[in-house]
């Protein structure tokens, strides 16, 4: 896992590692095959309510009471983050990650040269959660009299609801980071299992509670805000404590997992069988299995396993009206509309998702990463739009523009030794006087081939050549391994640029091929333009890399951030710049999302994208099924 | 209006005679020469090989090709070899060293025939950082075969990107529509492709005429869609962020081929002349014909403008590639910034005291013009009110500074002494050939001479027109309706502004505010009282408001004219042929008889216009089917007749 190996431990040693843990796998495995399709029983009976027990005992990540490990008003896990040192170098803390305990040379430049950003301006978030500021919950008591009945965990304490009532919208940070704090949930509901979630959701009806489901809080589409015109008691129902995988069926390479957990849990557990599901979103450390399902959600190596829509064979979802379900595990079906899909996506407006059956894969045996550089942004679209049409994408393969390659070299750690300085260096010199790529033009592809050993290398070959043709250079292993571990890291930058005055957000769409270097080239254009007409005092930073390839298209993300010194409501111009640039992605062809989903932030856009008949016929099922909206949190409609 | 008001020039702007020798040049004009413009930064650059390239494979064509092969039956082969053919028409007249050979001669040439020729630098400095964003589209007027010439002298001159002139595309692929039937789709296939592509790419600027035609009265041409759809659709279809239109205005002082056009007009063929065999004219050579003024506007964002006007997600769901007719939207929409863009052209324009003087001398009786003459002193008087009337109306003026203005009436009489001449304190009209009149004519063919002067005279004042032309509708309605009420004066406004739509150049839909300034200009020269609800003339306003009625009047004699003309008429089909012919000898006849005192019913723009105006109101209808452009009477043409457009202004002719 590049994301989150603890050591510097090179491609290769984490091959062999995954491969011992394969062949571990094979050997250790009980001679009853049974055994590993034992049905789990709800493990919740007998736990209090308000106790906080700590799961990591379990190998968990998420405890029920998040803020013992993460931030409450920013990205990620408390003991990670970027900071200025006394010498004004930027560093990275913790230890989780490859860039921890690093020294970040470049970085400082970067963001003054890049921001106009400056160390001695610095804004000071709010230290701790000052729970004054925090409404008295309005409970409903019957309801928490009968829930309390239940034995199912809960609480309302401030902290806990104030955890829940955000994602990691600019906006909702940006209001933490200033202690402002808007509607939350009254109360915290902890359920344990699926038979725990039926309880809440009948004692929701039966009197009359609003329920929003929480899952990893990593939603960036304003879909966990609580509808300020909510008067009923809001319940946040938080998924975390449903994270067992249930069985794993090798015969099928399927496994049933409960829907809370994280993707780093699922895929170390899976892999401790020596499997995967190979859905590796970039919030995968974080997000969770009915999130994903709930979001339509895509993992970077989509090419190989498929996104979310792909991956799943059976879900269970609890809704006002009982239990939906399919009757079998059949790979397709030909039974009127796939009732999935009224799931998928449904941003849980409809039920809470509990269970699923995922495939499952064979842990990979070889992994190698790879680089390639393009003299410019449009051999690069060229190039990946031909190794779409051979159908030979790799794994993952991603091209950052220009401006993005050279914010990925800002967060080039400390070399240590002089010869890798002096390797980049001739690198450099290569790529730039003996190639005459122009520095301030080129931009790179980064790669990520998984498989067997031959066919990665075959593979490997095949889409070397075909960049070759578009004017492509191989640039490396770690360029193609910085590029990965950049998409875990940039949440936690994002807090550093804030505390220098520097806002900034990244938004997705997905477009067909031919619009592809337009709508880059307008959406970057366009945020320029408005920040300037908004009185944004320095240009911003407007990038963009296609991130995904499709038959017919491809994933294309922005990145958009600027230094706000001198505007008096920054998070507003913020806010008007991205609806712009969303106006004009649609504008250009671009889909309202790809994979974030549409929440409260885009709904405004749904009526457009979908017809008028097809906001009918979503509008009919929620009425069907959740006909006095339980499920309240006003998404997507 | 608003659109216009941000983009309105200042009034101050300094012009700078570009013949003039180095030696004199400003800073600004040196800083030009040294600088070699910065490049595009839309994109790389791309070689016109490439852009050919790039044109022949686009999907688009191909598409066309494989239809035109269908429909005619011969192989994608031989269809596309056409479309190379067309090609390679085209692109030679892309070529630099062609434009940098006659940027040379014109230098030499424009030095003969021109005092100067001036141009506003701070509109120039604006062009040269418009052509590193994004594309420009250049859209000079069009009031002589010189214009883009003209233009392309400027711009090589001051190390700017020379543009294409899509005029030259449009002439050179003719050449082949005329040859080979049946290539007309092929034709227009590859041009706007070719133009796209030039858009698309930021090639280089591209320059057209959004009037279409050269305009024979010097009057501004209702705009034509065609070319201008094609430089929307890449923005439309977001291929480029944007699009820059850029007005000029190119300002003569006396139009090179004025006596020509006069001819055309009158429908006495001249021998059809090409640009270089104009100026080879050895005549034209040995003439002075005073200065030129070139105002390059300040440059418009496609995007801006149409925001708001125009929704780009209807393209999302066809091939970007394929033929695709603009719908209404986006047709209303280039309608729009055509119509915006004359205007602004007109804005730009500076009107010339001869322009003034015609104005004049077109409400003296043209008998007096060529009998007694005209005195001089009262020409001047006449002249200098007008131009404080104009002044007052925003006009853009380039009467000579620091000249007394006696020596400014007696230069300008002098440069158009083609027009007029001075004898003892008095201005007459000149007639052509007056040497040859030896034995005595018919007073048909008499009164053809003076037409042709007068005609000249017409053209002159039209190049101000667009200064007086909403007050004087205005002073019209009010003399029509006789009524203070402002929603009666609009409504007839708006009518009149209907009838004359060919005439005189208004933005759709924006009649209110048109109205809404002719109102304020006239109360800004104190001729009306304008209030809430009305409008009155004042004590002191009857001048204005007559000299206004009286500049109108020539155009409502001619319609009235025609009108009834069609009116007698007794079938009910009748040829655009005959209409024009049985106008003009009916025109002929009245004058002669001294009962019409307008010589512009004579002039076929003003006959073309006409049938254009009763057919858009509905009064005749275009035969389809018919080849030899046939027409027919439709019923509301004795409605519009009886009307009585103008009761004040009645013919006594019967």
């Amino acid at each position: 896992m590049a994301s989150n190996s603890s050591g510097d431990e090179s491609g290769r040693h984490q091959t062999a590692r995954h491969r011992l843990s394969v062949i571990a796998g094979h050997l250790q495995r009980p001679s009853d095959h049974n055994a590993a399709l034992l049905a789990v029983e709800c493990k919740a009976q007998g736990s209090k309510p308000n106790v906080n027990t700590s799961d990591r005992g379990e190998g968990k990540t998420v405890p029920r009471r998040r803020q013992e490990i993460m931030k409450w008003n920013g990205w990620g896990y408390s003991d990670s983050k970027f900071l200025f040192n006394k010498k004004g170098q930027a560093e990275f803390t913790g230890k989780r990650y490859r860039l921890s305990g690093m020294i970040i040379p470049g970085l400082k430049d970067w963001m003054e040269g890049t921001f106009g950003a400056n160390l001695q301006h610095k804004t000071q978030a709010t230290p701790v959660l000052n729970t004054s500021a925090v409404q008295p919950p309005t409970l409903n008591e019957a309801f928490v009299e009968e829930l309390k009945s239940t034995g199912i965990p809960f609480s309302h304490e401030a902290e806990d609801r104030v955890f829940r009532a955000h994602g990691h919208c600019l906006h909702e940070i940006f209001a933490l980071r200033e202690g402002k704090i808007g509607r939350i949930p009254d109360m915290v509901v902890w359920p344990n299992c699926h038979n725990d979630v039926v309880k809440i959701v009948e004692l929701a009806c039966k009197h009359n509670v609003c329920l929003i489901p929480y899952g990893g809080g990593t939603s960036v589409s304003s879909a966990l805000e609580c509808p300020p015109e909510e008067t009923r008691s809001i319940v946040s129902l938080d998924t975390s404590q449903m994270n067992r995988i249930l069985w794993i069926d090798e015969k099928n390479l399927t496994a049933h997992v409960e829907s809370g957990i994280v993707g780093q849990d699922l895929e170390r557990l899976l892999n401790e069988s020596g499997y995967c599901t190979g859905h590796e979103p970039d919030s995968m450390e974080f997000s969770s299995l009915g999130g994903w399902v709930a979001t339509r959600a895509s993992g970077m190596k989509k090419n190989i396993y498929g996104n979310i829509e792909d991956l799943v064979v059976h879900i269970k979802m609890v809704t006002p009206r009982g239990v939906i379900e399919k009757s079998c595990q059949g790979p397709r079906m030909s039974t009127g509309p796939d009732i999935h899909h009224f799931i998928l996506g449904s941003e849980g407006t409809l039920g809470v998702v509990t269970e699923v059956t995922i495939k499952i894969r064979p842990m990979p045996e070889y992994q190698k990463y790879g680089s390639v550089v393009f003299p410019n942004f449009e051999q690069g679209v060229a190039c990946l739009r031909e190794v779409a049409r051979q159908r030979c994408a790799p794994a993952s393969i991603r091209l950052m523009d220009n401006e993005q390659f050279k914010f990925g070299h800002a967060l080039k750690p400390q070399v240590s030794s002089i010869f890798t300085s002096f390797l980049d260096g001739l690198k450099k010199f290569y790529i730039t006087k003996f190639k005459g790529f122009d520095p301030n033009r080129l931009c790179v592809a980064t790669l990520l081939f998984e498989g067997a050993r031959e066919r990665v290398l075959q593979h490997e070959k095949q889409v070397y050549d075909i960049a070759a043709k578009f004017g492509g250079l191989a640039a490396g292993e770690d360029n193609g391994q910085r590029g990965y571990m950049l998409t875990f890291v940039i949440a936690y930058l994002r807090d550093l640029g804030m505390d220098y005055y520097v806002i900034g957000e990244s938004f997705e769409t997905s477009v067909p091929w031919d619009r592809v270097l337009d709508i880059c080239r307008n959406v970057k254009a366009r945020i320029v333009r408005e920040c300037k007409d908004k009185g944004v005092q320095f240009p911003p930073l407007s990038t963009c890399r296609v991130t995904q390839t499709y038959d017919a298209g491809a994933c294309v993300y922005f990145y958009f951030a600027f230094n706000y010194r001198g505007l008096s409501d920054p998070v507003h111009v913020y806010e008007q710049v991205e609806h712009a640039a969303r106006e004009e992605i649609l504008a250009n062809g671009g889909s309202l999302s790809h994979h974030h989903g549409v929440g409260k932030l885009r709904k405004e856009w749904m009526r457009e994208t979908v017809s008028n008949v097809g906001i009918g016929m979503l509008k009919s099922v929620k009425d069907y099924v959740d006909p006095n909206n339980i499920f309240g949190n006003r998404n997507l409609l | 209006y608003r659109v216009l008001d941000k983009v309105r020039l200042q009034d101050e702007e300094e012009f700078v005679d570009i013949l003039e020798d180095k030696r004199h040049c400003s800073d600004l004009r040196f800083a030009f020469r040294t600088f070699s413009p910065p490049p595009y930064k839309g994109g790389p650059a791309c070689s016109s090989a490439e852009l050919n390239q790039a044109v022949l494979e686009s999907q688009y064509l191909r598409y066309v090709v494989k239809e035109v092969a269908l429909e005619t039956g011969s192989s994608v082969e031989e269809v596309r070899d056409k479309v190379c053919r067309i090609m390679r028409e085209m692109s030679q007249n892309l070529q630099l060293r062609f434009i940098r050979l006659m940027a040379f001669t014109f230098r030499k040439v424009f030095k003969r025939v021109f005092s100067a020729v001036y141009v506003n630098m701070e509109g120039l400095q604006a062009l040269q950082q418009a052509t590193q964003e994004f594309p420009v589209i250049l859209m000079p007027n069009h009031r002589s075969y010189i214009d883009f010439l003209v233009v392309s002298y400027i711009l090589y001159n001051y190390d700017i990107p020379v543009p294409i002139v899509g005029e030259i595309l449009r002439r050179s692929g003719a050449f082949f529509i005329r040859r080979a039937i049946g290539s007309d789709k092929l034709y227009w296939a590859v041009l706007s492709e070719y133009v796209r592509t030039i858009v698309r790419t930021g090639f280089a600027p591209l320059e057209f005429f959004v009037e279409g035609l050269r305009s024979r009265t010097l009057k501004s041409l209702p705009p034509k869609l065609g070319m201008m759809n094609m430089i929307l659709e890449p923005f439309f279809k977001g291929e480029v962020y944007d699009v820059t239109l850029l007005p000029i205005s190119i300002s003569y002082d006396r139009v090179l081929e004025e006596s020509l056009l006069a001819h055309e007009l009158l429908g006495v063929p001249k021998p059809r002349e090409s640009t270089a065999g104009l100026l080879k004219a050895s005549k034209v050579l040995q003439e002075n014909y005073g200065c030129v003024h070139v105002n390059f506007g300040r440059p418009l964002s496609v995007r801006q403008l149409c925001e708001g006007k125009i929704n780009r997600c209807q393209y999302n769901l066809i091939p970007r590639d394929l033929p695709q007719k603009p719908n209404a939207e986006a047709q209303a929409c280039g309608s729009w910034l055509a119509h915006m863009i004359v205007r602004l052209q007109e804005e730009g324009a500076l009107t010339s005291p001869w322009s003034l003087m015609a104005c004049i001398l077109l409400q003296i009786p043209t008998t007096v013009l060529t009998e007694e003459g005209l005195l001089f002193h009262q020409l001047t008087e006449r002249t200098l009110w007008l131009r404080k009337l104009a002044l007052d109306f925003r006009a853009r003026l380039s009467w000579p500074e620091k000249v007394p203005d006696s020596d400014v009436m007696s230069s300008t009489v002098a440069l158009h002494r083609s027009v007029v001449y001075r004898k003892a304190g008095r201005v007459y009209l000149t007639r052509n050939d007056e040497l040859e009149r030896k034995h005595s004519m018919v007073p048909e063919e008499d009164m053809m001479r003076t037409a042709a002067a007068v005609l000249m005279l017409a053209s002159y004042r039209n190049q101000c027109l667009h200064v007086f032309v909403r007050p004087a509708l205005l002073a019209l309605a009010m003399s029509i309706t006789k009524s203070t009420k402002k929603d009666e004066l609009l409504t007839c406004f708006c009518f009149l502004q209907e009838v004359f739509s060919n005439e005189f150049v208004f933005i759709p839909g924006k009649s209110t505010q048109d109205f809404d300034e002719a109102c304020s200009l006239l109360h800004k020269c104190k001729a009306v009282h304008v209030s809430q609800w009305e409008v009155t003339d004042s004590d002191t306003g009857l001048e204005v408001l007559s000299f206004l009625q009286e500049l109108l009047k020539p155009f409502i004699e001619s319609y009235q004219l025609m009108f009834r003309f069609l009116c007698e008429e007794r079938d009910c089909v009748f040829r655009e042929k005959d209409f024009v012919s049985g106008v003009r000898t009916l025109a002929t006849k009245l004058i002669v008889s001294r009962e019409l005192h307008t010589y512009e019913a004579l002039s076929s723009d003003m006959q073309k216009n006409v049938l254009s105006s009763l057919r858009r109101l509905g009064a005749v209808t275009k035969i389809e089917i018919s080849e030899n452009n046939e027409y027919k009477l439709e019923e509301s043409l004795r409605r519009l007749s009886r009307l009585h457009l103008m009761p004040d202004c009645s013919l006594n002719w019967n």
